[in-house]
């Protein structure tokens, strides 16, 4: 990541700025302040910050963590925009951040991680941490295809990425608490879904983060490769919590991956070296 | 943020050395000095913390913003300041302002804005306010000793030994007043335009205003609504740019034309063409004709001014000559009869804390020479934070600056090779313009034009990363 250098001059950005959306953000802030870094948790395509409202929020409140969880714009509560592309999203990340009280923490999962890569950017967060994270690789894409044919095809000419129950939980889930979770799935901007395999790549983080990588190897929608690989970008290797689907906040043993990124947290990770 | 290298407050017995003229002076290590907790100053706080440095910052005033502050005594802020450059120009790279603001915030919101960057990367704790900075002297192996003490002059006096120096201390604070024959004798009211606060201050008066800047218009704006009569006097004819044009922010137009790369030539054309079909013919309102072309002086961002001389609330006049007892002599033979001036002829730069040798200034004209505005030869661990004048926003090229400043240093120590070349590019480029020809005057000492400064600095920041 270092290698890749820092961009200064923005034009196109400065001369076309992002069209801004209400933003829904969800937070459960813990009832005494223990002076610890806000989590602004990112959520992934379909999803909304209810995703991570579920358990997430709230444990990570008890163990002393300001929570946020953000809705992309065109999910769950946040304003409608069907025209979204990864920029928007980025803004609507950075945005958020830039509006907490303190430095945060960004938590982006499936495609929010990318999403949050960018926003890395452009917003020198404490630390960042990548949940199954959707970089967006043709790989990931054979993946889903193959695994998921029919809820992925549309997707290609513009339509509505479905995924299923089978790649998002594991069977531990109860069918009831599955079916509810997909029911509530949205869809995110086809230009921001085509972007995911022909965007350009995150440019390098500013302020030295350290990056966690973590998901699942039973993961049906992240290879195990592709977390590897995108553990590899920040110079680690990633957090495997096997016997989970996709949607690790969400799962059934949704407590052991928060556990873990809280863990991390608190040994306070020092900036990564660059 | 703790980190091994924050040394916190310094220590009243530290490991004591004594300065070139022999006085103590407490060692502070790897630790950097900033003055000035304005834009400027946080930025550098801020980048150099997150490069891992140590930081001590010292205000004289008991809060941040610097001129921004409306509070603070030298701050040149009137009630109604609002910014000239939109957001994405004037925001921090890496912390945007709040995207439900304005185009052009105010400068309250502004306040606001510094106050929440402070508290979301904590550099407070960085800041000793209340301190000014009473001298500022190189000492051996490119360390500087800083002296400091009670802003007012009271208490000891305390020095202290730094890696390195970030002068952040603003450029508009020390107002510039030109001279002119018979002022003494004239009765009526002057003022410099860093004491003009309120619209009242004007309210049913005969007011001239000098100066044909950004707060010159501004002022004149609001003399044409609230003073009885405004007379507006300006050295020459500018062009006028309104805020908006095409229903956007004039200046993302004007970005949209750069990042296609348009040159200068078609951009001026262009420029000029728009405002003819927009604005209109200004000598049909009794302006006169500007006497160069647009990016050649300051850009003057003001809708309103036009308006107002259409309406008849403002009468343009040329330069004054001179002042008589009741009356103002002007250029063109006239005789105006105001009672009160006000001269928003602007600001110089004062380092009185430095000797002006360390920043190129061997004459004593005041005007620092040096590399990316901002580097002096010979002091490879100075640097100077926004002392520039952009026909944008500043913060955005403090932070940049900053950062470069931060990479400089831990290159010192990671590739010393490196740092030296850097050196060597700022001693062989001082006094480098980034913009294109500019009127020669104090007023654009530091003009630069945003892109090709900030591509300037990317050079800059590319070569000493080896990139």
């Amino acid at each position: 990541m270092s290698a890749e250098r820092v961009r200064i001059v923005r034009s196109w950005e400065w001369a076309r700025p992002e069209r801004p959306a209400r933003r829904e953000v969800l937070a459960v802030v813990p009832e005494l302040e223990e002076g610890k870094r806000p989590l602004l948790f990112v959520p992934g395509f379909g999803h909304g910050a209810w995703a991570f409202a579920e358990h997430w929020l709230s444990h990570a409140a008890s163990r002393g963590f300001p929570a946020y969880a953000l809705s992309l714009r065109g999910h769950g509560g946040s304003e409608p925009a069907p025209a979204a592309t990864l920029r928007s999203y980025t803004h609507d990340v950075v945005q958020a951040a830039a509006g907490l009280p303190r430095q945060a923490v960004l938590v982006g999962h499936g495609a929010g991680a990318r999403v949050v890569a960018h926003a890395l950017a452009r917003y020198p967060a404490r630390a960042a941490v990548l949940v199954a994270p959707v970089l967006g690789s043709w790989g990931t894409f054979g993946t889903a295809l193959r695994r998921n044919p029919v809820g992925t095809l549309p997707a290609v000419f513009g339509g509505r990425l479905r995924l299923n129950r089978r790649q998002l939980f594991s069977r531990e889930l109860p069918d009831g608490e599955a079916r509810r979770y997909v029911a509530r799935l949205g869809r995110a901007g086809r230009r921001a879904q085509w972007q995911l395999l022909t965007g350009g790549q995150p440019e390098p983080a500013v302020g030295r983060p350290s990056v966690l990588v973590l998901g699942s190897p039973d993961d049906r929608v992240v290879p195990s490769a592709a977390l590897t690989r995108a553990a590899r970008r920040y110079a680690s290797a990633p957090l495997l919590f096997p016997g989970m689907g996709h949607d690790l906040m969400l799962d059934a043993r949704w407590r052991e991956p928060i556990d873990a990124i809280l863990d991390w947290l608190e040994k306070d990770p020092a900036p990564a070296a660059g | 943020m703790p980190s091994s290298t924050d040394l916190g407050r310094p220590d009243p017995d530290p490991t004591v050395a004594l300065t070139r003229d022999g006085r103590p002076v407490s060692d502070r290590g790897d630790t950097v000095c900033v003055i000035g907790a304005g834009a400027s100053g946080l930025t550098a706080v801020k980048n150099l913390r997150e490069h891992g440095f140590g930081v001590d910052c010292y205000e004289r005033e008991t809060g941040i913003g610097g001129a921004w502050n409306w509070r603070h005594d030298r701050s040149p802020v009137y009630a109604s300041t609002h910014l000239i450059s939109s957001r994405p120009f004037t925001q921090f790279p890496d912390f945007p302002m709040p995207d439900d603001w304005p185009d052009y915030p105010h400068h309250t919101q502004l306040l606001s804005y510094f106050e929440r960057y402070a508290d979301h990367f904590d550099l407070r704790q960085h800041v000793w306010f209340g301190t000014e900075v009473v001298r500022v002297k190189p000492a051996e192996g490119d360390r500087w000793d800083v002296t400091t003490r009670s802003t007012g002059g009271y208490g000891p006096e305390r020095t202290s030994r730094y890696a390195g120096v970030v002068l952040a201390n603003g450029h508009n604070w020390s107002p510039k007043l030109p001279r002119y024959e018979g002022l003494e004798q004239f009765r009526g009211e002057v003022m410099h335009a860093s004491s003009y606060k309120d619209p009242a201050q004007l309210r049913g008066k005969r007011v001239l205003v000098v100066g044909g800047g950004n707060t010159g218009c501004d002022i004149a704006v609001e003399a044409a609504q609230q003073a009885s009569r405004c007379w507006h006097s300006t050295r020459r004819g500018y062009w006028y740019a309104p805020k908006y044009v095409f229903g956007r922010p004039a200046d993302q137009v004007n970005d949209t034309l750069l990042a296609l790369r348009v040159p200068l030539r078609v951009r001026q054309w262009l420029y000029h063409r728009t405002l003819r079909l927009t604005v209109g013919d200004l000598t049909r309102f009794g302006l006169p004709r500007p006497d160069h072309r647009v990016y050649e002086t300051h850009p003057i961002a003001n809708s309103q001014l036009v308006y107002h001389v259409g309406h008849g609330a403002i009468t343009p006049v040329p330069d004054v000559t001179r002042f008589h007892d009741r009356t103002v002599a002007l250029s063109d033979e006239r005789e105006i009869d105001p009672e009160l001036v006000i001269f928003a002829t602007g600001y110089l730069p004062r380092f009185e804390f430095l000797d002006g040798a360390v920043l190129g200034d061997a004459d004593g004209s005041g005007r620092p020479r040096l590399w990316l505005n901002a580097f002096a030869a010979g002091h490879p661990t100075l640097a100077v934070v926004g002392l520039v004048q952009p026909d944008s926003g500043v913060f955005p090229i403090a932070h940049w600056q900053s950062v470069l400043f931060a990479r400089l240093l831990a290159a010192r120590t990671a590739r010393p090779d490196r740092a030296a070349a850097f050196g060597r590019k700022a001693a062989a480029g001082l006094g480098e313009r980034y913009s294109g020809k500019v009127k020669d005057s104090s007023r654009h000492w530091f003009e630069v034009g945003h892109a090709d400064y900030l591509r300037a600095l990317q050079r800059a920041l590319d070569e000493l990363e080896g990139k």
